[in-house]
């Protein structure tokens, strides 16, 4: 075994120069001979028939080159969207979903017409002048008004608006329920949210009609789904798409899935033999790029009265907007999370997807996790405040102790050490000093609160068997490619794809120790389907590193046996004699007899290989991991609550978290960091509001929409812990969504415990000086 | 909406002389198009991004004649006769500047999308305030979004950096 230099270490990142020179290369800044510009008609309305459309006026404009409606589009696309089975597999009423309406649009923002023009202005000015004639129907907004029979439908020949109802058994929940000495019970609402990436969606298409190929350029987490998608719906053959995703600038879950312009705008260069590129408006991207969350909780918790916890009920009310997300039924895992950290006797968890005349719902950063841990953390801090006992002694009573650990549900967690982290984040935060100082505040009639999130995520989706059942036949394991160049650099091809995570430089980290050649001579690729193996299966849900940095692992260990087995033909050794460190083999007990990897390389493709061994040095390697990841941790939120104002003021937030082994820690802390700034973001500021009568959108600006800037924030004390992963030979976790998935509860908890005294035992998101000053109001009645 | 007077069409082309990162450039830009569009097509000077186009997420700022604006809400007609400096003149080319420098030790971006607005914004406040305290900093960039880091990894690059490079760039 080599040993390991820059595992570990913090090695600054590999794309920063081009970054920080605005040498970067975003979908924008692509551009091609005979480049034409999309612009999207959109409905107005939420749900309305179309009466019809009049391209006239649009068409006469000079530089318009063409206007398209869904009768265009037909032709050119074939089939639905896709919707996955993910964890609601028995879904009942799933919409037929076309890139383009054609008689009804069912949310506002739907596309009715596209303009193709010679510039971007154009192509918006001559949008403006397409007549569209509507006539408005009743929008359906509120989902559990939606679940009523009788109610308005969210698609006129719909059956009703129901499109999964399932209830996951996790024990014998009425027999936990009977033996409880306490119940406690909430309703916790999970707003809507815009994941707000900086750089918004656009899409670049150049058909070839000759030979008829794609090239398809696109802002993308996922581009091997994606081509696999388009090429489906467009009647090409797989291999004739090329799907090339640059430096994508902010995901968070919103580039996973396909969008109608991912179909459009490739139809319509089709059309015009001519590359057409779309480029996404902000006030376009809140309006009809995927909104996380829209979700109501009801649940009930029972336990003892010394703090044992025994059933969770629950009922999870999504609000999948007009249709079925892509990979929206991912959500519901918030149901199968429920039980957090914890030992219950029992769960059964209801989710219910509802239709409504709103975008749809889908997977953003977390998915299901931070709502199952927002709900399970509030329920716990619930039943200690009903018992009267300290929010960290109940935690503790009730953690899963021993590991691998098979929750309610059948998931086994791999490894965990819950206590680990909740006495470190106690001791950073001072806990007793806290509540000492709360008290005293108490006195002085002020509203202190410390709130605790002790998380469990399940991650690194996944081993193959699940999640093809999940995706509707693919199996998320992750695929990569290690090619040694003659000359004795290294060409590494990974499936997944970075947008900020800053793979350049972990994946680098990681061959570079597998193979002991310096970073400098190593290349990674990724974003291009044109390159490395013949899938990827993408960056989210925290996988990248625990199934793509493992496929990388692999294909450079057997790059490397390889080497050392040409190595020990050319040293006329036994390749077990050999030993290998810092890139150089040598024979044990005769260190002059060596050579470097780099030379072996130079002789894969020379004249003296031993027989039977073919030339070249690479390999591709696809692994699938036997489990998901669990990472964990602990964070602890202290806030002040203005009793007059209603402001909340975070004092102190410590995480202590433990991803299993670090390849990168400066990598890590940047992943938590903005994790949790996305949390608190949700526990305070960001909701996406539509009007409840009209179902207008009214937060459609950035201005409305509120990102917190730098002086919301607080300053987090960062620690962890490791305990290494058992599933896979680097022991690593993930950490992309751990910050977000933690940081809700902690932050809505301190809130909580701060207004106790006053009565109130629930906040919901976001947490506004409105919303807490009307409580306050309330409760002082 | 022809032309008369002092008023100009929207798709009027108009011819204007700048400097662009010290270089004197000539440009004919429609009447409408904003500064960004100009940087980035014209020019070719990609480093400048669009993230909202209405003024509010600072991914677009460049300093024009010193002072940071948001090139999404100017005209490029606006910045007839002035010296605008973008994300791409910061250094010389292929080297990085101290700002940069610190930025990169720090991990203080991470999709970098955002990156070429504070970057900008940074320097404007860098020269004139050369050692920002932490308020000051927070304060000065409390114009500019980023989704990815929580913004603690930004301020403490701009510490280092007002340490190492009084004046900035």
């Amino acid at each position: 075994m080599a040993v390991s230099q820059l595992i570990g270490a913090r090695v600054q990142r590999r794309e920063d120069p081009r970054l920080i020179t605005g040498r970067g290369h975003f979908i924008e800044d692509h551009v091609l001979p005979g480049l034409a510009h999309m612009a999207v008609v959109r409905s107005p309305h939420p749900h309305a028939r179309i009466v019809g459309i009049d391209k006239a006026a649009a068409q006469s404009l000079p530089g318009v080159l063409a206007v398209l409606t869904a009768q265009d589009f037909k032709a050119q696309i074939s089939g639905g969207m896709p919707v996955t089975p993910a964890f609601a597999p028995e879904k009942k009423y799933v919409p037929e979903r076309f890139p383009i309406a054609e008689s009804e649009v069912c949310f506002q923002g739907e596309p009715v017409a596209v303009v193709v023009a010679t510039s971007r202005a154009l192509a918006a000015d001559a949008a403006d002048l397409v007549q569209v004639e509507y006539e408005p129907l009743p929008a359906v907004v509120d989902p559990e008004a939606a679940m009523v029979a009788g109610s308005f439908k969210a698609h006129s020949d719909g059956p009703d608006n129901i499109g999964w109802d399932m209830t996951f058994a996790g024990g014998d929940i009425d027999a936990a329920f009977a033996k409880a000495e306490i119940r406690v019970s909430e309703r916790i609402l999970q707003q809507r949210l815009a994941p707000t990436a900086i750089e918004p969606r656009g899409v670049m298409a150049d058909y070839s009609p000759y030979d008829e190929r794609l090239t398809l350029w696109l802002s993308s987490q996922n581009p091997h789904f994606i081509r696999l998608f388009v090429s489906g719906a467009m009647g090409l053959p797989e291999s004739h798409v090329r799907v090339v995703s640059p430096d994508v600038g902010g995901g968070f879950g919103s580039k996973i899935s396909p969008y109608p312009e991912d179909y459009l705008v490739p139809a319509a260069s089709r059309i015009l033999s001519r590359p057409v590129r779309w480029i996404e408006t902000r006030t376009e991207s809140v309006m009809t790029t995927i909104h996380g969350r829209g979700q109501v909780f009801t649940a009930e918790a029972a336990a003892l009265r010394d703090g044992t916890l025994l059933g969770l009920r629950l009922t999870q009310v999504l609000d999948l907007g007009a249709y079925h997300g892509t990979f929206g039924a991912f959500q519901a895992c918030a149901c199968l999370m429920s039980g957090g950290v914890y030992r219950w006797e029992a769960i059964s968890a209801r989710t219910v997807g509802v239709l409504t005349n709103k975008v749809p719902t889908d997977p953003y950063r977390g998915a299901g996790r931070p709502e199952g841990t927002h709900l399970c953390e509030r329920m716990v801090d619930r039943v200690a405040q009903e018992l009267g006992m300290d929010p960290a002694d109940l935690r503790r009573k009730n953690f899963a102790q021993e590991f691998p650990y098979v929750n309610n549900f059948g998931l086994t967690y791999d490894s965990g050490n819950y206590d680990g982290t909740l006495d470190r984040a106690l001791e950073l935060v001072d806990y007793p000093g806290w509540r000492q100082r709360q008290a005293k505040a108490r006195e002085e009639g002020r509203l202190i609160g410390v709130g605790l999130s002790t998380w469990v995520e399940i991650c690194g989706f996944g081993p193959s068997q699940p999640t093809a059942a999940a995706t509707g036949g693919i199996g998320l394991v992750e695929a990569a490619e290690i090619r040694f160049l003659p000359s004795g650099s290294v060409a590494a091809y990974v499936g997944t794809h970075a947008h900020g995570q800053g793979h350049d430089t972990t994946f680098s980290q990681i061959v570079a120790d597998t193979l002991g050649v310096p970073l400098a001579a190593i290349e990674v690729h990724h974003g291009d389907t044109a390159e490395g193996p013949a899938f990827g299966y993408g960056t989210y849900g925290s996988r990248s590193l625990a199934v793509g940095g493992m496929a990388l692992h692999q294909a450079a260990t057997v790059v490397r046996e390889k080497a050392r087995q040409l190595a020990a033909h050319l040293l006329e050794a036994s390749p077990d004699d050999l030993d290998f460190a810092q890139g150089t083999f040598s024979v044990r007990g005769n260190p002059a007899a060596h050579k470097t990897v780099q030379e072996v390389a130079l002789a894969a493709y020379g004249g003296s290989l031993p027989e039977g061994m073919e030339h070249g040095l690479e390999a591709v390697s696809y692994f699938d991991p036997p489990n998901f990841v669990w990472p964990f941790g602990a964070h602890i939120c202290v806030v002040e609550v203005d009793r007059d104002t209603g402001a909340v003021a975070i004092q102190k937030y410590v995480a202590v978290d433990d991803c299993g082994n670090v390849i990168n820690p400066m990598i890590v802390e940047g992943q938590l960091h903005g994790g949790i700034a996305q949390g608190i973001s949700q526990a305070l500021y960001e909701e996406v509001v539509y009007d409840q009568e009209s179902g207008q959108l009214v937060t459609g600006t950035m201005v409305d929409y509120l990102i917190p800037t730098m002086n919301e924030l607080p300053v987090p004390t960062l620690d962890r812990t490791v305990t290494p992963s058992p599933t896979n030979a680097l022991g690593v976790k993930g950490i992309g969504e751990a910050g977000t998935i933690a940081s809700s509860a902690a932050v809505i908890n301190a809130i909580c415990d701060a207004l106790s005294p006053l009565g109130i035992h629930h906040v919901d998101m976001p947490a506004t000086p409105e919303r807490i000053w009307r409580m306050i109001q309330e409760a002082a009645r | 909406m022809s032309g008369a007077g002092d008023t100009i069409s929207a798709d009027e082309i108009i011819t204007i002389e700048l400097t662009v990162n010290g270089t004197p450039r000539l440009g004919h830009v429609e009447a409408r198009k904003t500064l960004a569009d100009f940087l980035r097509e014209d020019l070719a000077l990609t480093g400048t991004h669009l993230g909202c186009e209405h003024g509010v997420c600072g991914a677009c700022t460049v300093l024009v004649d010193g002072e940071p604006a948001r090139s999404c809400l100017m005209l490029a007609v606006q910045a007839r006769g002035c010296e605008v400096r973008t994300i791409e003149g910061l250094a010389p080319e292929g080297t990085l500047g101290p700002l940069q420098q610190a930025m990169w030790e720090n991990h203080s971006f991470q999709c970098g999308f955002c990156t070429p607005g504070f970057l900008m914004q940074i320097t404007a406040l860098l020269a004139e305030n050369p050692a920002p305290s932490e308020a000051e900093v927070r304060e000065a960039l409390t114009g500019n979004l980023c989704r990815c880091t929580g913004y603690q990894s930004i301020v403490r690059g701009v510490m280092a950096a007002s340490g190492a490079a009084p004046g900035g760039g």
